[in-house]
């Protein structure tokens, strides 16, 4: 299971000047098991603090996190995160980053190496098992990470723009392999980007957040039936629709 | 094709080195014989090396060279154990940062040699007294590189890790913190070899012990062998460069190799 309510969630973080810059307010939002969530939001509306709240790497002001009614308290292996930047650890072969995880939950070397080439397999990097980060290109280390981040089975999978530093071509290509994961595995995924195409390609539902203080503007449920083909008239009318929102995020009352 | 010519290019390249080594033997051969004529105000290569070999077959440079070691290789590991630890804290704590920072402030400038004294009260004349002298020139050295190390950790690495699972400070350290910062500590590392080397002499001259590079460069010249001074200065400075090598060529490969795609 995996099932992620969030309840009036707050932050803030405190300014030079001595006063507190409101990020969130009250945000509510529940995604359901094995949903793929997108968030959009203009820059700096609080995307990246909301994931990590849920990542557990902050704490909140206030509100709570469930994850199928339980609240969370800082990290959890059951939570997998995907950053934006590059995160592979440098000094460590690919096959090592993937294990990473289990080496920290004290599998042994042959359980852990097992594990961790079945996720190198699943993103499609067994050939670079013994590479280093640095030998890799920008595509292969997210995939990389993404791996990571999946050998733990966690339930739900956080991702911040993870292809967001990735020219267009690639970030169709990782768009499609990350959609034929998601089937694979059934993982809830709540992903952030600013790529209205991204989004309406890869959700079920597509949450627009307002800007600062950040809540729920807008709630979206994408029935365009998978696997879903960018050029067709419903995925420009879904795009359109999307985008009208995000340019006039004022017209529309919030609404959960 | 590109191979061939590195090669040749680097065949000329050490040929012209090789070629100036030869030039500067011969300058100083015929401007020593020829020009000052005196072995004393300047041994010629030749003189240098007949006295290069009357050591050698003495067993004299073999025990020097065993008892310098021996006292290089307890300043450095001094240095290792104190630095490392004291680095790792003040990189990775801010509290510890803010509270040893003075002291090592104040104490860091005082050159090594100013420590013989106390070297000499504490650790009387043992090889400890001067592994001591080179403990001090090694330990910051080591101590600063480890501490920038430490504190130039990519926070994206700890919160990979913490969701990774690696929450306690100890694992952090050990395989996140340290790891990204071995580069830095291994360059502190060679910064002070090549310190703890050039205390060694002084190190010697007090007189800890009967044999040593620095102790003997001391000895003949005392005896006015001025020869024999030329071959432990030559010593001296062949084996600080073969030590260097061994980071270069070695230690940089084998434990960094994951940096080498980095810079390319
Ligand atoms: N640790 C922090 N301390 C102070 N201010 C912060 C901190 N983290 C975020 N902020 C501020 O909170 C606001 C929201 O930041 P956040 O990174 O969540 O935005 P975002 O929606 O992810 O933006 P982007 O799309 O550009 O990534 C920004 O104005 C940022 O400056
Ligand atoms: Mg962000």
């Amino acid at each position: 299971m995996g099932r992620l309510e969030i309840v009036n969630l707050s932050q803030s973080f405190p300014r030079d000047d001595g006063s507190r810059l409101q990020v969130l307010e009250n945000l509510n939002l529940v995604v359901q098991d094995k949903e793929f969530v997108c968030i959009l939001g203009s820059s700096g509306c609080g995307k990246t603090t909301l994931l990590r709240l849920i990542a557990g790497l902050d704490t909140a002001e206030s509100g709570a996190i469930l994850l199928d009614g339980e609240e969370m308290k800082g990290t959890n292996a059951k939570v997998g995160m995907v950053f934006q930047e590059y995160s592979l650890f440098p000094w460590r072969t690919v096959l090592d980053n993937v294990a990473f995880g289990l080496e920290m939950q004290g599998a042994g070397r042959e359980e852990r190496y097992r594990i961790a080439e079945q996720y190198l397999e699943l993103v499609g990097l067994t050939q670079f098992a013994k590479s280093y980060p640095s030998e890799l290109s920008g595509g292969m280390r997210q995939r990389v990470a993404v791996a990571r981040a999946l050998a733990l089975d966690p339930v739900v999978l956080l991702m911040d723009e993870p292809f967001g530093a990735l020219d267009a071509q690639t970030r169709n290509m990782l768009q499609h392999e990350l959609l034929g994961i998601w089937e694979k595995t059934k993982k809830t995924i709540v992903f952030i980007t600013h790529s209205v195409d991204e989004a309406v390609f890869l959700a079920d539902r597509i949450i627009v957040l307002t800007p600062r203080p950040g809540k729920v503007c807008e709630t979206i449920s994408l029935e365009l039936p998978r696997p879903r083909d960018r050029t067709s008239v419903e995925f420009a009318k879904f795009r359109r629709y999307v985008l009208d929102l995000i340019n006039q995020p004022e017209s529309h009352s919030s609404k959960v | 094709m590109n191979i061939i010519r590195d090669t040749a290019h680097r065949i000329r390249e050490h040929w012209l080195g090789a070629l100036a080594l030869v030039l500067a033997l011969v300058v100083w051969e015929c401007y020593a014989s020829l020009v000052v004529r005196n072995s004393f105000l300047l041994p010629g290569p030749t003189d240098v090396f007949s006295a290069f070999i009357s050591l050698l077959e003495k067993g004299i440079l073999l025990a020097d060279f065993e008892v310098s070691l021996l006292h290089f290789a307890i300043g450095l590991s001094g240095a290792l154990l104190i630095g490392i630890p004291i680095g790792i804290a003040m990189g990775w704590n801010s509290r510890a940062d803010q509270f040893l920072n003075p002291v090592i402030e104040i104490l860091r400038p005082i050159p090594p040699l100013a420590w013989i004294p106390f070297a000499i009260i504490w650790f009387g004349f043992t090889p400890v007294s001067a592994g001591f002298v080179i403990f001090v020139g090694a330990v910051f050295p080591i101590l600063i590189n480890t501490y920038t190390g430490f504190r130039g950790v990519p926070r994206i690495f700890v919160e990979a890790g913490r969701m990774l699972g690696c929450t306690r400070t100890r694992d952090q350290i050990r395989y996140i913190a340290f790891p990204a910062a071995l580069p830095s500590v291994v360059s502190g590392i060679r910064i002070a070899t090549g310190v703890g080397w050039m205390c060694l002499v002084a190190a010697e001259l007090f007189g800890v012990s009967n044999n040593g590079l620095g102790k003997d460069l001391w000895f003949y010249y005392n005896l006015h062998q001025m020869d024999a001074v030329v071959v432990y200065m030559l010593l001296l400075g062949l084996i600080g460069l073969a030590i260097d090598m061994v980071f270069r060529y070695y230690i940089d490969r084998h434990f960094l190799k994951w940096r080498t795609g980095e810079v390319a």
